[in-house]
């Protein structure tokens, strides 16, 4: 678990300099959730939550709707009360304290402008109730402005916005308000193809620019892995893992966490344990065959059933029967630098699904495929992952 | 095929006419009488024969008409704005914050409004007797909200609830607090909402007649519409029909200019009700 440091009554208030950034040192604890619940009635939504986020750190929420990952944005924001545990940003706790007061900007999805107010007076709305003085606050807002290029955008209504300048509106609205802590909230999702592209790229210069810790949450795979410092993957209400992007997707901690990341997904297969070794296990699969994994046993005895793990892009295939995993490829779908191969293994629950540069057999043939054992996951019969080796 | 069609078309706009001139023509016809003096008045005229505008004058001359239209104005601009303001505070806790009964209590402001007014007529009488508002103009005003309120609450609450949360949320992160959140970002929104139901209310409250006639004494007090139906002639057994007639003219084209001002909004209040972003 990542260690407990709450940079204790870090008084950020006024001191926030034209960054945004805090005056928390980079690497500090920003957030701290300890043991964070939150339900409606009788449904619980989020339990249990750790996490501690630091400062100037780029975190990202991910999991699929309904996971609780924007509940658990909006308890940071202040805009859901917390039902147990404790939330505390820069060492104070923030359970019960007004969102406007927890020093944090949030960027929603449908960017929520004021319908009514040129863009400038949408950046100013903050300022003035925040009794930021005006020359000040005019600062602010040219500097906003200028850093997103929206300037000669000042005078119009959000109606005459484009999709991407209305959202680099909102952005600006947070930005104003010199937060220690930017909340977004699935804030490209509203945005064509293209357009989403070209933000993730703006966000994450912004990010670089500001050094201000970002709290994102997002449905998006891509997103998550390309934006984030570190990831939180949440399923079910409760965290699955938080770490790096690309930790996460070489050591998934769960079953869950593995399937979640990556596309096309990881395949999993089910076997028994037949040998273990000092770092390494071997696994009989189901549907026949033998695959010997680079993990530490742990605890695992000959004879747990396991689920076996392997990215799509891992697999070594070589056409014809050549024993040991054998498979018939059921359709091979060309994306023009790789291909994705539909492999049907009888008797194995759902495909095999593998991406390959060249394609070495044909639709009905015959493959035999390999595994490293480097690249294999094993995970309990509680989804748990066993350790890598490395 | 053309003829059929110009035979639709026809009988389209003849409905039209049809139906314009059951709208208009008694308001025509008042403003005819209007125009007329004497026995004039008891001959049926479909054009204007004399254009005489004595009846506007002795209207002034001979009663309290002036007085009355004031009454009027003032009753009528405060209701509507006591309904407004009540009207919004509570459509905001109607449509924006959850607590139990929120429905029941919608229902029940509903209910109200189904009463027919003799039926609280009695009740409200006494109410103002005790509050000490009879033949006081704040009397009427408490009286006639009874059926201004009930609309008023229903259609702010309904649009108000068309308002996305984000916005309200948006508001709250930007440190607003509910009394700002509903003057500085939802009032501004909610105009075509507020002139209709305002517009409503005026008309309600300016033509209303049974409440007026009952809660009033004296002449000082009246509001148009009781001071017109007792507008008395020369002698008891003559109504002065042409004063009427003129007295009716005027106290209703206030109304079609307000209507014509905010034709519009109006529309728009009526039909939309969400705000895109």
């Amino acid at each position: 678990m990542p260690e407990a440091n709450p940079e204790a009554k870090n008084d950020t208030k006024d001191k926030t300099g034209p960054s945004g950034n805090g005056s928390s040192k980079a690497g500090s604890t920003c957030i701290l959730m300890r043991g964070v619940g939150k339900h409606f009635g009788k449904t619980r939504v989020l339990e249990k939550i750790d996490l501690d986020i630091k400062t100037g750190e780029f975190c990202v929420f991910v999991g699929p709707s309904g996971c609780g990952k924007s509940t658990l944005l909006r308890l940071i924001a202040g805009l859901e009360s917390v039902s147990s545990g404790d939330l505390s940003i820069d060492g104070q706790r923030m359970n019960d304290v007004e969102p406007s007061k927890r020093g944090i900007a949030m960027v929603f999805q449908s960017y929520a402008l004021y319908p009514h107010m040129t863009v400038y007076k949408n950046l100013a709305f903050g300022l003035k109730l925040g009794q930021v003085e005006q020359g000040e606050a005019d600062r602010r807002i040219r500097e906003a402005a200028r850093m997103l290029q929206i300037e000669q955008l000042l005078d119009r209504l959000p109606k005459q916005l484009s999709g991407g300048q209305r959202q680099r509106v909102a952005i600006g609205r947070a930005i104003t308000r010199q937060p220690k802590i930017f909340l977004f909230d699935e804030p490209l999702s509203n945005l064509d193809a293209a357009l989403r592209v070209s933000m993730r790229s703006e966000l994450s210069r912004l990010h670089k620019q500001l050094k201000t810790t970002m709290v994102y949450v997002t449905h998006d795979q891509v997103e998550a892995m390309t934006m984030a410092d570190r990831i939180v993957i949440l399923n079910a209400g409760h965290v699955e893992q938080f770490g790096p992007p690309l930790e996460v997707y070489h050591r998934p901690r769960t079953v869950f966490a593995a399937g979640f990341l990556g596309s096309p997904k990881m395949n999993f297969m089910r076997g028994d344990i037949t040998e273990v070794g000092g770092d390494s296990v071997t696994v009989k699969l189901t549907g026949g065959g033998n695959v010997k994994a680079a993990v530490k046993p742990d605890g695992a005895k000959v004879g747990d059933t396991v689920t076996v793990g392997f990215r799509p892009e891992h697999l070594k295939i070589t056409a014809g029967d050549k024993g040991g995993l054998t498979a018939t490829v059921q359709l091979v779908e060309d994306l023009g630098d790789h291909s994705i191969m539909h492999l049907d293994r009888d008797a194995v629950e759902g495909r095999v699904l593998a991406k390959v540069e060249k394609v070495p057999a044909t639709e009905g043939q015959t493959v035999s495929f390999e595994i490293p054992a480097a690249e294999c996951h094993v995970f309990d019969a509680k989804g748990m992952a066993l350790a890598r080796r490395d | 095929m053309t003829g059929k069609v110009a035979a639709r078309k026809g009988l389209f706009y003849l409905l039209v006419i049809a139906i314009i001139f059951y709208t208009l023509f008694p308001f025509y016809y008042a403003i005819l009488s209007s125009l007329k003096t004497g026995t004039e008045l008891f001959s049926v005229d479909y054009f204007p024969v004399t254009w005489n505008l004595g009846n506007y004058v002795s209207v002034f001359r001979d009663n309290p008409f002036a007085t009355n239209i004031w009454n009027s104005v003032l009753v009528s601009f405060s209701t509507v704005a006591l309904s407004l303001f009540l009207g919004l505070t509570a459509a905001f806790a109607l449509a924006r914050i959850k607590f139990r009964g929120r429905s029941l209590l919608l229902l029940t402001i509903l209910g109200v409004s189904m009463f027919p007014q003799v039926a609280v007529l009695s009740g409200m009488f006494q109410m103002i007797r005790s509050l000490g508002l009879y033949n006081h103009l704040p009397g009427l005003v408490l009286a006639y909200m009874i059926f201004t309120l009930p609309f008023t609450v229903w259609v702010l609450t309904t649009f108000m609830r068309e308002l996305p949360k984000e916005l309200e949320e948006a508001a709250i992160m930007d440190g607003a607090s509910s009394w700002t959140i509903l003057t500085r970002v939802f009032m501004p929104l909610m105009w075509p909402a507020l002139v209709t139901t305002g517009l409503l209310a005026f008309i309600a409250a300016w033509n209303e007649f049974l409440f007026a006639l009952t809660f009033t004494l004296t002449n000082d007090e009246r509001t148009v519409p009781v001071g017109i139906a007792l507008m008395s002639g020369a002698s008891t057994h003559e109504i002065p029909w042409g004063n009427i007639m003129a007295a009716s003219v005027m106290v209703t084209l206030p109304l079609v200019v307000l209507v014509l001002i905010f034709q519009r909004r109006i529309v728009s209040g009526l039909t939309a009700g969400a705000v895109k972003g």
